[in-house]
């Protein structure tokens, strides 16, 4: 454009500008008319409305919290709902002297100094016409007594609201976790507008990683108030909407008889079903009433919890991490004969200990005097330790360790639930980053029963077995089946997702770990043939011990004389049936001793319970 | 017209003025306006006089500036709005990194001895420097200019609107347009661009916004739809001006006001303050003084003899608009929430400083004109 490289022309410029200006004044007269329209509008038009508004500003904005959603089992039982409970509540600005009347309720109803520390904090961040909870769950004769003697006090109320209540008392805590009272840590996650009338929110385990579901939407209420601040009346409410309700893909009654199953002792199981990867039972023993944790449990009350040399609190079942000890030796199998480092039929010859080349100490068998010559499927079937020894040696821990993550080890599931943790897959990375040392051939070995650095989670050895029953595939494990939108109710299916895939290079190396594996508790020699009278299917299983302390190279290990709390975890992984697995089981059973005695018959009754009732 | 009045008025306060380079009309109406937004301030701060003391400080320290900015010649201006807008940009990228942090959002540049906002400074170097590079083409802006000028003001408008500080970077973004508005961009530019933005919206809704401001958007369509939270700014500020009718509740006497029913009442909602104890009556005194000053930023921009000084004071004039119009509507409930102060009259020495400078240099511009002739 040529025309543009003439001369700048300052006559037509001016203009031009000129002409924009007084453009932008009659775009300011206009926008500004509208401003003083609306101030018009505000002031002169709508002047008695607002007027009424400010007056004394006697209308007064309620937040009503929302009732948390309902959890059930995947068979409808109630696992968690909400029970009416009283409480002792305050509203500040009608109280005169707050300190007095803290003091004279005292004559008519306990309350701890934590109760009052708490009050004290809801106090700054609460609106003065909010009615703040001094005590929480008063009990009948406590209402009563307050009743009556509630009119000396302006300002103070027991109001019924609901609470949140586990039915079913400590079954399956674990696998639910438990709501408790909002405290300084939960204020900065909220949202403070969402959560102004709520005092409770999710602390662990569901209640806490599905709380965007269940909390609800904060209600609304406006109500006139007198000069003393008394409601008089409601002029218009919005209605809290309740939150979503989860069902699970917990069976309540086979969560159940593994609970009973475990008596006293300590331990976890988790089931799940291997085609999509619902959980269908997790439990931690000893289990503990989560009901104490909803409003407020006592100090000494938590101190016993807490210091329990059992330590109820633990989840095992997502937080406990074992070695997992023999059950390693059916993925160590297939590993061997798909990288061809093993032979089917190939035998070794099982003196009771394994040696490395050029080294004296001896790796022991379990067996003292030896399996004598075992192939691949004796030494799952027995469980023979040297043949394995023997097997990591030649696999090297790069293949053993790549290969166990296949099934998931050293990762976590992914489970939907809070404290979940990853175990440890060692390997020579791993271990550079943890102590900075090489990696020793010795370590190889003892890894290879499933000992050393190796540790698991009882929800990863489940996750892995019920991957290898499938031919590996592996889903991500879920405890939520659907969730039932409020106020729809249209039941939303969690979809099953598949974590990972491990492709099988012959099926035939497959079928033979698992006919070793179905040996095990079928076979005349199986570890676990214990377990098998009566059996009306086919049980597809791994014994494990894991060692808690080690035995020194020429001792004895006694199980008679070792303290319990040193005692072996006793381990079992199985899955029926074994030809078309429905559910997949882990059990652990902490100072158990042998998994064969102890953890296999736990989880042939869950089995029972699940395939034939 | 000046140059009549100048040369039969001998008065001492004339010469004195004449000798500062000061436009006394401008300088009048904005000394009244602070004084005036410094009474409503001692009511919205409940009668605390170390409140109105501070602000009176900070007006007569912007005053100084202003005086300084009134003479620096054009030339000079030219000259440092290269180095004004770098330094600023500089600020704002330092800002990111170690910037300090106050009610959620990194504004605060900390150099020891001063703290201050270095968006602030944009709110001068943006405009100064795009009529500093338009003011030489041929007007009207042909694409390339178009091109640059956007860029220059899009970089700083980004890095502030991150921070984020929707309100100055709207202030600022608006002072960047308008030197080009005012340089003659055609309208079907100016239509195409805002076609492509309403058509960017929903994506900035989504991508560009923070959840609170989308929440603040949302909360203006419908502010009984949150009114525990952001909705409460704006039903309380609308309950404060609206129950003030006609002549309002007298000084000192808006209960909205006194008894702490409006949030950020000696900041960012003083004109509810306002609108309640001075009524519609006051309203419209005080919005009248407003376009006084404004138009009389125009006037001088209308009358300056060359294309920058016309740019740049008429860009300052109509950023100042802004201001207003913004807080006002928001006040009001016509807009959403974005922080932007009632310019002159909000509690703050950042906005003070920053729009006292500008009124320097508008004086500037004024009387460049007739030194040159």
């Amino acid at each position: 454009m040529p025309k543009r490289e003439q001369l700048q022309d300052d006559y037509l410029e001016s203009r031009l500008i000129r002409r924009r200006l007084v453009l932008s004044a009659i775009f300011i007269v206009i926008l500004l008319s509208l401003v003083l329209g609306r101030l018009y509008v505000l002031q002169i038009v709508e002047h008695e409305h607002f007027s009424t508004l400010s007056d004394s500003n006697r209308v007064r904005i309620k937040a009503l919290p929302p009732t948390r959603g309902l959890i059930f089992d995947r068979h409808g039982v109630v696992m968690a709902d909400n029970l009416p409970a009283y409480r002792l509540e305050i509203v500040r600005e009608q109280v005169e002297d707050l300190d007095s009347t803290l003091q004279q309720l005292r004559q008519y109803v306990e309350y701890s100094d934590q109760d009052l520390k708490r009050f004290k904090q809801s106090l700054k961040r609460r609106r003065p016409f909010e009615s703040i909870p001094l005590r929480l769950n008063l009990k009948d004769e406590e209402v009563a007594r307050l009743a009556v003697n509630l009119h000396r006090f302006e300002g103070v109320e027991i109001n019924a609201r609901l609470t949140r209540n586990y039915p079913q008392g400590s079954h399956a805590v674990h696998a639910l976790g438990y709501v408790g009272r909002i405290d300084e840590r939960d204020l900065g996650e909220v949202d403070g507008v969402e959560y102004a009338g709520t005092t409770h929110i999710g602390k662990l385990g569901l209640e806490k990683f599905y709380e965007h579901e269940l909390h609800g939407t904060v209600g609304v209420q406006h109500v006139e108030v007198n000069a003393n601040g008394r409601t008089l009346r409601v002029l218009n409410e919005s209605p809290p909407v309740q939150g979503n309700n989860l069902h699970l893909t917990i069976d309540s009654s086979l969560q159940k008889v593994a609970e009973e199953a475990f008596g006293n002792s300590s331990g976890a199981v988790v089931a799940i079903d291997p085609n999509n990867g619902e959980i269908l039972a997790l439990v931690s023993m000893p289990i503990f009433n989560p009901n104490l944790f909803v409003n407020g449990i006592s100090f000494i009350k938590y101190n016993e919890l807490r210091d329990s040399h059992q330590r109820p609190l633990f989840n095992r079942a997502l937080s406990g991490q074992y070695p997992p000890g023999s059950t390693t030796k059916p993925f160590y199998g297939l590993a061997g004969l798909e990288s061809a480092f093993a032979k089917k039929e190939e035998e070794i010859h099982c003196v009771g200990y394994y040696k490395l080349p050029n080294e004296e100490r001896r790796y022991r068998d379990w067996k003292k005097q030896g399996h004598g010559p075992v192939n691949l499927t004796d030494a799952i079937t027995q469980s023979c330790d040297v043949y394995f020894y023997d097997l990591a040696f030649r696999l090297g821990i790069d293949l053993m360790s790549s290969f166990l993550g296949e099934f998931g080890y050293g990762i976590e599931t992914g489970v939907d639930s809070t404290g979940e943790r990853k175990g440890i897959l060692p390997s020579r990375e791993w271990k550079r980053g943890h102590d900075g040392m090489p990696w020793f051939p010795g370590e190889t070995l003892i890894t290879g029963i499933g000992q050393g650095y190796l540790l698991v989670t009882p929800l990863q050895l489940a996750n892995s077995i019920a991957a290898f029953s499938v031919r590996g595939t592996r889903y991500q494990p879920h405890l939520v089946k659907s969730v039932e939108k409020v106020p729809e109710y249209n039941r939303i299916e969690i979809a099953s997702r598949v974590a990972g895939r491990y492709e099988l290079k012959r099926e035939h190396n497959w079928e033979h770990v698992h006919k070793a594996m179905i040996n095990v508790v079928h076979g005349l020699r199986g570890t676990a043939r214990g377990i098998n009278q009566g059996l009306q299917y086919k049980v597809a299983g791994k014994t494990g011990t894991a060692q808690v302390f080690e035995v020194a190279q020429d001792e004895e290990y006694d199980e008679e004389t070792v303290l319990e709390k040193l005692r072996d975890h006793a381990l079992f992984v199985s899955y029926a049936p074994a030809d078309d697995p429905q559910i997949a089981v882990a059990v652990i059973v902490e100072n158990g001793g042998s998994g064969s005695a102890v953890a296999a018959p736990i989880a042939r009754r869950i089995m029972d319970a699940y395939l034939l009732e | 017209m000046n140059q009549a009045l100048d040369s039969d008025t001998t008065s001492i306060t004339r010469r004195v003025l004449d000798a500062l380079r000061l436009d006394p009309v401008l300088l009048s109406l904005v000394i009244v306006l602070a004084l005036f937004g410094s009474m409503v301030l001692y009511s919205a701060s409940g009668s605390d006089q170390a409140v109105v003391i501070r602000q009176l400080t900070r007006i007569i320290f912007a005053l100084l500036l202003l005086v300084a900015a009134a003479n620096i010649p054009l030339r000079m201006i030219r000259k440092i709005s290269i180095w004004l807008y770098l330094a600023g940009v500089a600020m704002l990228i330092a800002v990111m990194f170690y910037g300090e942090v106050g009610k959620g959002a990194q504004r605060w540049l900390n150099l020891g001895f001063i703290r201050f906002q270095p968006s602030e400074i944009l709110k001068l170097a943006v405009p100064m420097i795009v009529a500093t590079y338009i003011a030489n083409r041929v007007l009207p802006v042909g694409l390339k200019e178009l091109v640059v000028s956007s860029v220059l003001v899009a970089v700083p408008v980004l890095l502030i609107a991150r921070q984020p500080d929707l309100g100055t970077a709207i202030l600022v973004g608006s002072a960047g347009f308008f030197v080009l508005f005012l340089a003659g961009v055609r309208w079907r530019v100016m239509i195409s661009l805002g076609v492509l933005l309403s058509l960017m919206a929903p994506l900035l809704w989504k991508f560009a916004l923070h959840d609170y401001q989308r929440k603040r958007i949302a909360t203006l369509l419908d502010p009984e739809s949150d009114p525990l939270g952001s909705g409460y700014h704006i039903i309380q500020s609308k309950i404060a001006i609206g129950s003030g009718g006609v002549y309002g509740k007298g000084w000192l006497n808006g209960t909205q006001s006194q008894l702490d029913f409006i949030p950020e009442r000696s900041t960012d909602f003083i004109f509810s303050v306002f609108g309640e104890e001075f009524g519609f009556f006051g309203s419209i005194v005080l919005i009248l003084i407003y376009v006084a000053i404004i138009f009389r930023g125009l006037y001088i921009a209308a009358n300056s003899t060359e294309n920058f000084g016309r740019l740049l004071a008429g860009a300052f004039s109509l950023t100042f608009f802004v201001y207003l119009f913004v807080n006002t509507g928001m006040v009001a409930g016509m807009l959403p929430v974005v922080g932007v102060p009632l310019p002159l009259i909000s509690y703050g020495g950042t906005s003070m400083v920053t729009l006292m400078i500008g009124f320097g240099l508008i004086m500037s511009i004024r009387s460049a004109k007739r030194f040159m002739v």
